[in-house]
């Protein structure tokens, strides 16, 4: 957004880019290091997971993301209890040295809708241990006011379930947590395709979060590119500020001057 | 010497191992890893400086592609 004055700052830091990107389901780690690339992102989210020490091939995500460009934003998913998403996210501090964390609690294997009441719980024990934590929540706008008093730099409601591609079901839900908040909200889970992650960004979310609608696309990188021009055009149309939606038309041409 | 690391048990013939020597042991690098040992964090500083003994339990890991839980995502601790 070089050409706006409109920055993107979580927990005091400013980003380029208002789309965050995941780092799983890529075909090849050469596939989603250009996707990352044409994504324009520049905070990237990875998991937490065991080293497999029977690896014949010790090739590392981190061969492909440059951590000059990225900021690493390590994540708690697959994690299922507040008690292992702490744990997840110590791991994560430790192997990343950074305080930031995406807060993820499962409640349900079916549905990976959020367990709020134990995300809460976590983010109340990570914010006291001065993580700067990104909870994954519903859209309820009474569990994002809970996370923001509870000291969460933001709120990322989901738009529809994870990797379900449904785009934001509940654009009225989002409204009121945008009002209801102050910390920034960023759709995170169920963006499918670019006029999803517009209209999102039209509504006023802060960002968005994406991992399958980039990965899982037949073409990553193209629509890593198309994700980031919808994340941008929907901005900038939200900060342009839209016409009212009206029932009849309204001329855009002078009606005087007409010949006779 | 026998610990358990990552869930699986494995022996040593070494008497007296530190965490650091483990992860040269292991052909691991020390970059971007955190270790457990028996559920406490070890801060890299200290990977030198903390001995291990038999049986005690490890856990080594790593960042790895991922964005969001997805059903197949196996938990590991």
């Amino acid at each position: 957004m070089s050409e706006y004055k409109d920055p993107f700052i979580i927990a005091g830091k400013e980003l380029k880019s208002r789309l965050i990107v995941g780092t799983g389901k890529y075909r090849t780690f050469e596939e989603m290091e250009k996707a990352l690339e044409i994504s324009g992102a520049d905070l990237v989210t990875v998991s937490v997971r065991r080293v497999d020490l029977n690896a014949k091939n010790k090739e590392s995500l981190l061969h492909y993301i440059d951590l000059k460009k990225y900021q690493l934003l390590p994540n708690t998913a697959g994690c299922y209890t507040a008690e292992e998403a702490i744990r997840y996210a110590r791991l994560g501090r430790e192997a990343g040295m950074s305080d930031l964390i995406k807060l993820e609690v499962i409640g349900s294997e079916k549905t990976l809708f959020p367990d709020n009441e134990a995300t809460l719980e976590a983010a109340k024990v990570l914010v006291k241990e001065g993580f700067t934590v990104l909870p994954y929540t519903s859209d309820d706008p009474i569990m994002a006011k809970k996370l923001e008093d509870a000291g969460c730099a933001v709120v990322m409601p989901l738009a529809a379930p994870i990797g379900s591609g449904l785009g934001i079901r509940n654009p009225y839900n989002i409204k009121i947590i945008l009002e209801t908040v102050k910390v920034p909200v960023i759709v995170d889970a169920g963006v499918g395709t670019a006029s999803d992650a517009s209209i999102a960004m039209e509504l006023g979310c802060d960002g968005i979060l994406m991992n399958t609608g980039i990965a899982g696309a037949e073409d990553a990188v193209m629509m890593a590119d198309a994700m980031k021009m919808a994340v941008r055009a929907g901005r900038l149309a939200y900060l342009a500020g839209r016409i009212p939606k009206k029932l009849y038309a309204t001329a855009s041409s002078p009606i005087t001057g007409m010949l006779h | 010497m026998t610990l358990t690391i990552n869930g699986e048990k494995k022996s040593f013939e070494k008497t007296s191992l530190n965490i650091r020597n483990l992860l040269e042991l292991l052909d691991l690098p020390l970059d971007h890893i955190a270790v457990e040992l028996n559920r406490s964090i070890i801060p890299k500083s200290q990977f030198a400086e903390t001995p291990l003994a038999d049986e005690d339990v490890i856990e080594i890991v790593r960042f790895v592609g991922g964005g969001k839980s997805s059903p197949s995502g196996q938990l590991i601790i």
